[in-house]
C-alpha cells in the first residue's frame, strides 16, 4: 500500500521537473546576456569565425527546441553538459564537488533548528502565556522577521571580529582538511579520527549554521507550540494524566507524537526554504557550496551550470515534500487509509 | 447539545466581514501598535526629503566612515554615522524606506490581483482551466524562487521593472490557492444560490456576491506576504542585483557595509535594523489581522 503511494508520488515528480527545467531553460536563453561574450570577456582579439566556432561547439547555434531536447536527453542519462565558466569541466563534476559542503551545512542547520525548536516548543506549550512562552513568542517572531544576510553579518561582527570566538568564512582552517571520503568535513574527520579537523570544521559551521537555522527554528517552534497546546487539551491526554502517568510520559509520549504530525509538514517546507536560502548565506560567509556556485554561475551566464543547480534545488524540494507526506502517513494512521 | 455561542464564535461571526475584522483588530493592543509603526514607516517613506538632514547620495569627503554620534569620533550632524563614501547613514535609511515599502506594496497588489482573479476563475469554473492551473502551481511551488529571480536580474541588470516581475513571479500562487479554495466552498453557499435564483449573472456573482466574502483572508495574506517581499527585495539588493545602485535601498546599504565590518560596524548594522523593525511590525500586524479574522488560526 505504502509502496503504491510512493510510486504514484514519484511519478508525479516527472511533470514538475519537466516544467521547472522548461522555465529555467527559456529564461536563461530568452533573456539578454551571451555566454560566449562572457567567456571571451578577457580573451582580447577574437575573430567572428572563432565566436561562431565556439557557438557551434557548445550547440548554441541550434534552434531552441533542439537545444532543449538535447539537454533533456543528456540529463536523463546523467550528463548535465559542460560548464562554460569552469574551464569546460563537466557540470556534474563541478556540482558533485560542491554538493557535500552544502549538504553538510544544511544538515547542520537542520539539526540545530530542531534541537532548539522542539524542546522550546514543548516548554512554551506547557505553560501558555507563561514567561518562557512570552519570550519564545517574541523570539520566534523576530526569528522570522530577520533578514538572513544581515543576521549573518551581525553574527560575524559580534562573534568573529569582536569576541574572536569563531571564524567568519570558509569551511575549515588552511591545511587541516581531512582525507576526503564523503566530502563532508565533519563526517570525514570523525571517520578518520582527525580531531583538529573536526573542531575546525565544526567551528566554521556554527555561524552560518545559526544564520540558516534561525527562521526554521522559529517557524517549527511556533507550529509545535500551537499544536501541542491543542493536543494537551484532548481527552486522551487528560485520561493519561488521570491514570496517574508521570507528566514527562504524558507529554513526551502521548502528546508529542500527535503534536508532531502537523509539524512534519512545516519542517519539510522549511527545509526546502533552508536550501533556497543557502545562496545568500553561503555568499555572506564565503562558504564554498552549491549556493555560492549558483550565484557565481548566474553572474557568468553559465547556462548549463545554472540549469543543473536549479534542477537539484527543485528535485530536493519535491523529494522533501514527498518525505513529509510519507512521514505523515507513518505517524498518523488515520491518513494511511485515505492516502493509499 | 445546544449551547450558547462562545466568545470566539461571536468574534468570528463579526470578524468574517472586512469592517468586522478591523473592529476586532482594534481591540488588540500589540497589533494596533504594530500598525502605527507600519504607518510611521510609510510616513517616513513619503516625507524622507523633508525629514532627512542630507541628500542621501551627498558625499562628505571630510567625514568618511564616521561612527554614530554616541561613539568617540562621532559628529552631531551625522547621528548614525557615515559610510565609506561619507554619505549620511540616517538620511540614506530614511530614503531607503521608499524602496522597501513602495516595491512591497506594488508587488503585493500585483500578485494579489493576479492570484485572486485566477483563483476565483479556477474555483468557480473548474474544468480544464483549473486542471492546467494546478499543474502550473505544482511546478512553481517546487521552483527555487531566489535563484530564478537571480537569473532574471542578472540577465537584465538591476532595474525596477524586472525586480517587480521577479518578485511577483511566484507570489501570486498563495493568493490563487486561498481564493480558489474559498470560491470552491462559496460556490454552493446559500447566498450564492439565492442570487443565482433571482437571475444574477456570473460576473455579478463573482464580483458582487463572492468577492466581498473572500476579501478578509486575502487582506491577511497580503499583509503577511508584504513582510516576505520586503525581505526578498532586500536580499536581491544585497546580492547587488536588485535595486539600481543610485537609489538608496536597505539591502544595498548592508552590502555596502560588508567590506567595512571590521572597522565600521554601523554601516551594515543600521540599515538591517530598519529592515528588521519594518518586517517585524508588518508581521505583527498581519498576525493581528489573522487572529481577528479567525482566532482558531492563531499560532
Amino acid at each position: 500500500m505504502l509502496a503504491r503511494f510512493l510510486g504514484r508520488r514519484l511519478l508525479q515528480l516527472v511533470p514538475v521537473l519537466l516544467g521547472v527545467s522548461l522555465i529555467v531553460f527559456l529564461t536563461m536563453h530568452l533573456t539578454p546576456g551571451d555566454p560566449i561574450e562572457h567567456m571571451l570577456g578577457q580573451a582580447g582579439r577574437v575573430t567572428p569565425e572563432q565566436i561562431a566556432e565556439l557557438r557551434s561547439h557548445y550547440g548554441l547555434d541550434r534552434p531552441l527546441a533542439t537545444q532543449y531536447w538535447l539537454f533533456l536527453r543528456h540529463a536523463a542519462s546523467g550528463d548535465l553538459g559542460i560548464s562554460y565558466s569552469h574551464q569546460g569541466r563537466p557540470v556534474a563534476e563541478v556540482v558533485a564537488e560542491r554538493l557535500p559542503a552544502t549538504l553538510e551545512l544544511t544538515l547542520f542547520a537542520f539539526v540545530l533548528a530542531l534541537a532548539f525548536a522542539i524542546p522550546a516548543g514543548i516548554f512554551a506549550a506547557l505553560r501558555p502565556q507563561g514567561l518562557f512562552d512570552r519570550l519564545g513568542t517574541v523570539g520566534a517572531l523576530v526569528g522570522i522577521s530577520l533578514p538572513g544576510f544581515w543576521l549573518g553579518i551581525v553574527l560575524m561582527i559580534t562573534f568573529g571580529l569582536r569576541l574572536h570566538w569563531l571564524p567568519i568564512s570558509g569551511r575549515i582552517d588552511l591545511g587541516l582538511a581531512p582525507r576526503t571520503i564523503t566530502g563532508m568535513n565533519l563526517v570525514d574527520a570523525a571517520l578518520t579520527g582527525d580531531a583538529p579537523a573536526f573542531w575546525s570544521a565544526l567551528r566554521h559551521l556554527i555561524l552560518p549554521g545559526i544564520t540558516m537555522a534561525a527562521p526554521m527554528a522559529a517557524m517549527v517552534m511556533r507550529m509545535l507550540r500551537s499544536s501541542m497546546i491543542g493536543v494537551l487539551e484532548k481527552e486522551y491526554v487528560q485520561f493519561a494524566r488521570a491514570k496517574g502517568l508521570p507528566e514527562t510520559e504524558v507529554v513526551g509520549k502521548h502528546a508529542l507524537r500527535n503534536a508532531l504530525i502537523p509539524t512534519v509538514n512545516i519542517v519539510a517546507l522549511q527545509t526546502g526554504l533552508l536550501l533556497s536560502g543557502n545562496m545568500i548565506i553561503e555568499t555572506v560567509f564565503q562558504y564554498p557550496g552549491l549556493g555560492k556556485l549558483a550565484v557565481d554561475a548566474i553572474a557568468a551566464a553559465d547556462y548549463p551550470l545554472v540549469q543543473a543547480v536549479v534542477l537539484i534545488y527543485a528535485t530536493s524540494y519535491v523529494l522533501l515534500n514527498l518525505g513529509a507526506d510519507v512521514l505523515h502517513v507513518v505517524l498518523d494512521p488515520t491518513v494511511r487509509t485515505a492516502a493509499t | 447539545m445546544p449551547e450558547a455561542l462562545t466568545d470566539d464564535q461571536i468574534v468570528e461571526t463579526t470578524a468574517a466581514t472586512t469592517p468586522g475584522m478591523f473592529a476586532v483588530l482594534l481591540r488588540n493592543r500589540v497589533a494596533v501598535a504594530a500598525g502605527l509603526v507600519v504607518l510611521a514607516f510609510v510616513a517616513v517613506s513619503v516625507l524622507a526629503p523633508w525629514l532627512a538632514p542630507f541628500d542621501p547620495n551627498l558625499q562628505h569627503p571630510d567625514a568618511i566612515r564616521l561612527p554614530p554620534v554616541w561613539q568617540s569620533g562621532g559628529r552631531a550632524e551625522f547621528l548614525l554615522g557615515t559610510d565609506a563614501l561619507g554619505r549620511d547613514l540616517l538620511s540614506r535609511i530614511l530614503y531607503g524606506a521608499k524602496v522597501s515599502i513602495g516595491l512591497g506594496v506594488m508587488v503585493v497588489l500585483l500578485t494579489m490581483v493576479v492570484g485572486t482573479g485566477l483563483g476565483m476563475i479556477a474555483g468557480y469554473f473548474g474544468g480544464w482551466f483549473d486542471a492546467a492551473m494546478s499543474r502550473l502551481v505544482d511546478v512553481l511551488l517546487a521552483f527555487p524562487f531566489l535563484i530564478f529571480a537571480l537569473a532574471i536580474m542578472a540577465a537584465t541588470g538591476p532595474n525596477l521593472t524586472a525586480l517587480v516581475l521577479a518578485l511577483a513571479f511566484k507570489g501570486w500562487v498563495d493568493f490563487y490557492r486561498v481564493a480558489r479554495g474559498d470560491v470552491l466552498s462559496a460556490r454552493h453557499a446559500d447566498y450564492v444560490t439565492a442570487a443565482r435564483g433571482v437571475g444574477a449573472g456570473t460576473a455579478h456573482l463573482l464580483l458582487r456576491e463572492i468577492l466581498p466574502n473572500i476579501v478578509p483572508p486575502i487582506i491577511v495574506l497580503a499583509t503577511l506576504r508584504m513582510a516576505t517581499i520586503i525581505i526578498s527585495e532586500a536580499s536581491l539588493s544585497f546580492l547587488g542585483i536588485g535595486v539600481p545602485p543610485s537609489i538608496p535601498a536597505w539591502g544595498t546599504m548592508v552590502s555596502d557595509g560588508r567590506g567595512d565590518i571590521a572597522t565600521a560596524w554601523w554601516i551594515a548594522t543600521f540599515p538591517g535594523l530598519a529592515i528588521l523593525f519594518l518586517v517585524l511590525a508588518v508581521n505583527l500586524l498581519g498576525e493581528g489581522l489573522r487572529d481577528a479574522l479567525d482566532p482558531r488560526m492563531r499560532l
